[in-house]
């Protein structure tokens, strides 16, 4: 008996048709953008570049689809194996995050009708962290559809097909799982090492230089982790199913840990390189810092005590915490400190952020999809035991 | 393994990765050096007269639209580097704005083109080699058909130089190729640059950049007041000389160091971050940024390395089946 199950539930709840509404919108908004250029829908400028579409969607979107690369760590470098009933919802948030970063890129790019020189290998410039980004994330992807491919086939084991295919992938699969590994560990601390060429215009405080990438990466664990915890106990309070609480504990450990991690390094990095005044300047930099500080701590000062782990309802709180604080380190450091100098200013114009809003409707719909649809949730006794 | 050795052991991988990362500016590569046969301009902020005559000529050069105000096409209105506008003269005005190139109660014109890098960031950023610097030359020029829009060049330009096209459903990147791209060609034919030829004063002159470094320092040496024949045109075989008096110059020529140093320098009478200039050091970042990539990747060492070992712990742990109870 496989250890997870489909969800019996109507697909097309008014939830899910409001959600097909927003996707709707940002169809029309993102014709016009290809009809009649960037411009037309979004607020980008010679100074700020990248906007939504690169920070959130990108930059943000894949380190919160960082929960399939956490739990697979957990589960098959440290041999967890009690938390392999996890593992499928994660991989599930994990591909549907990547996949739209990877559409959110192309919506980005310029010049998207030449994107294929990303691929020639006599066009590929090695020293740019761009390269990286885009080869690794476009790998991963395929990485994470070919570690999904067991549960859409789970459905159709009847066929002879799905069984040859699925008897191929299980010999290989130890492979695929440490590409699925590693992707992420590249690219996520690349995400870090764009701010080091972007110089100057990075605020101090966020502008770590050498640390960037393991700051970057250290960040997109934790978030993974917390993604992890907290769409596992949204899905339980929508579900109305048991919560996966005692499992979720665990990994509240582990998140302290990495918390403690990423805060050590990040006052280190700031205090060795002396730009530890900035943090009390009292600026916007300052403030945003301070606001950062506190999300990380919040989870740390619950989860450091058994008791506030096991708790059901602090412990969605402090994953959400978590999660906005990773989130809003990026922001931070891409968007809201970010100060190409005077004459630029940036602010999302209403059809760009439609977009965006768009953007993630349309992951949730697949989400509740593949749920309903197909054995992603682990059985309740499962989770519980 | 119980999770106190998790703990221990991503405590240990996190210092380790740590400090090779603290160490990789130890081992990052240096600056690039210019290039041997480096061409580039020398503007002089005291000179400019803001007739704006550079801005005109390169329009005509590289057949680019003024950019209007209102109705009004019979002049151009440039206000800042743009996908219309690859040179702009800018003014700094404090105060009362009386006096040229004094900084209280004066004003400062400023002339922005793309600084031609000596290690420019957009080259080292660009996924696609859609941007390089020119071996010989040191131009740094843009390629259309390999440029995919990500605008990564734009983040990694101190300058904020390249200017992608938003009105345009097939934009591109504009930046000043020193007059030298495909179908203009002027530095290959022996000509300079368009804004050089056509300034008046001698503002911006053309050169090799040892030749234009050297004008500047001699600028710099000479005592303020005293009268110096200014050149026009390519500083090794001037096309004209004015006389006029040594101002107050800035003790520095900005591109001679900052960032690894630019082929486009400039020398003016008011303090460099005035008329825009960005906070730079010495070190390029492109230089800190391809060290810690280089770190990282050389060879794919590390990362085939990290694929080896991944793929051996997953099939031991697959295969051995989970120590928790958990079941593949």
């Amino acid at each position: 008996m496989s250890e997870y199950v489909e969800l019996k539930r109507p697909l097309f709840t008014p939830f899910f048709m409001a959600l097909a509404l927003l996707v709707g919108l940002a169809v029309v908004f993102l014709a016009v953008r290809f009809v009649n250029g960037m411009g037309s829908v979004a607020n980008l400028n010679g100074g700020y570049s990248w906007g939504i579409w690169v920070v959130y969607d990108i930059v943000v979107g894949t380190a919160l689809a960082c929960g399939g690369y956490a739990l697979a760590v957990t589960v098959y470098v440290f041999n967890k194996g009690k938390y392999h009933p996890l593992i499928r919802p994660a991989l599930l948030t994990s591909l549907l995050g990547y996949g739209f970063a990877a559409f959110g890129a192309f919506v980005d790019m310029g010049r998207w009708w030449q994107f294929y020189n990303l691929f020639l290998p006599w066009q590929m410039n090695f020293h740019s962290v761009m390269l990286e980004v885009g080869l690794c994330v476009s790998a991963y992807v395929m990485v994470l559809s070919i570690e999904f491919l067991p549960t859409i086939l789970q459905r159709f084991r009847a066929q002879a097909l799905a069984q040859r295919i699925e008897s191929v992938l299980s010999r290989a699969l130890f492979f695929v799982i440490a590409l699925g590994i590693l992707l992420p560990t590249m690219h996520q601390s690349s995400l870090g090492s764009f701010l080091i060429a972007m110089g100057w215009k990075v605020h101090p405080l966020w502008q770590t230089l050498h640390f960037q990438p393991l700051l970057a990466v250290l960040s997109a664990f934790t978030m993974g982790f917390a993604i992890v915890v907290l769409e596992s106990s949204l899905a339980a309070a929508a579900f109305r199913r048991a919560p996966e609480t005692p499992l979720l504990a665990g990994l509240g450990r582990i998140i302290v840990g990495l918390i403690v991690a990423f805060l050590v390094i990040r006052f280190a990095a700031i205090l060795w390189q002396g730009k530890l005044g900035r943090i009390f300047a009292f600026d916007l930099g300052s403030l945003m810092f301070l606001i950062e500080t506190a999300l990380f701590a919040y989870p740390l000062a619950v989860l450091i005590s058994p008791r506030g782990r096991r708790n059901a309802k602090k412990l969605l709180y402090a994953a959400a915490s978590m999660v906005l604080a990773g989130a809003l380190y990026r922001f931070d450091a891409f968007l809201i400190t970010f100060d190409p100098g005077p004459g630029y200013s940036y602010f999302p114009a209403f059809p760009e952020s439609m977009v965006t809003v768009g953007t993630v409707a349309a992951e949730i719909m697949a989400y509740l999809y593949f749920v309903k649809k197909f054995p992603v949730l682990p059985r309740e006794e499962h989770a519980a035991a | 393994m119980d999770r106190r050795n998790f703990f221990k052991a991503s405590l240990g991988a996190t210092v380790a990765s740590a400090a090779a990362l603290a160490s990789s500016s130890v081992q990052a590569r240096p600056n690039l050096e210019p290039a041997p046969d480096a061409v580039g301009m020398l503007f002089d902020a005291t000179l400019c007269v803001g007739c704006k005559a550079c801005v005109t000529k390169c329009k005509q050069v590289n057949g680019m639209p003024p950019v209007p105000m209102g109705g009004d096409v019979h002049a151009d209105f440039a206000l800042d580097l743009s996908a219309q506008t690859l040179n702009v003269i800018k003014v700094h005005a404090e105060g009362k704005g009386a006096v040229k190139d004094v900084l209280v109660d004066g004003f400062s014109f400023e002339k922005r083109s793309c600084m031609h890098c000596v290690d420019p960031g957009c080259v080292s950023v660009c996924p696609v080699k859609a941007l390089k610097r020119h071996p010989g030359t040191g131009i740094v020029s843009y390629d259309v058909d390999a440029c995919i829009g990500c605008r990564t060049c734009m983040t990694g330009c101190p300058y904020n130089v390249p200017q992608y096209d938003y009105n345009n459903a097939l934009g591109k990147i504009h930046k000043c190729q020193m007059c030298n791209q495909k179908g203009v060609e002027r530095i290959d034919q022996g000509m300079m640059t368009g804004c050089a030829e056509a300034c008046p004063t001698g503002a911006t002159l053309f050169g090799t950049r040892a030749a234009l470094l050297e004008e500047a320092k001699r600028r710099l040496a000479l005592k303020p007041g005293q009268v110096y024949n200014y050149p026009r045109g390519d500083v090794r075989k001037p096309d004209s000389f004015h006389e006029k008096a040594v101002p107050e110059y800035q003790r520095t020529v900005w591109g001679e160091k900052e960032a690894g140093g630019t082929n486009v320098m400039h020398l003016s009478s008011i303090p460099y971050d005035k008329l825009g200039m960005p906070p730079l050091g010495e070190r390029s970042f492109a230089s800190i940024s391809e060290g810690v990539q280089g770190t990282v990747y050389n060879y794919m060492a590390l990362p085939a390395i990290a694929l080896g070992g991944l793929t051996w712990l997953v099939r031991r742990n697959i295969e051995g089946g989970h120590d928790e109870g958990g079941k593949q």
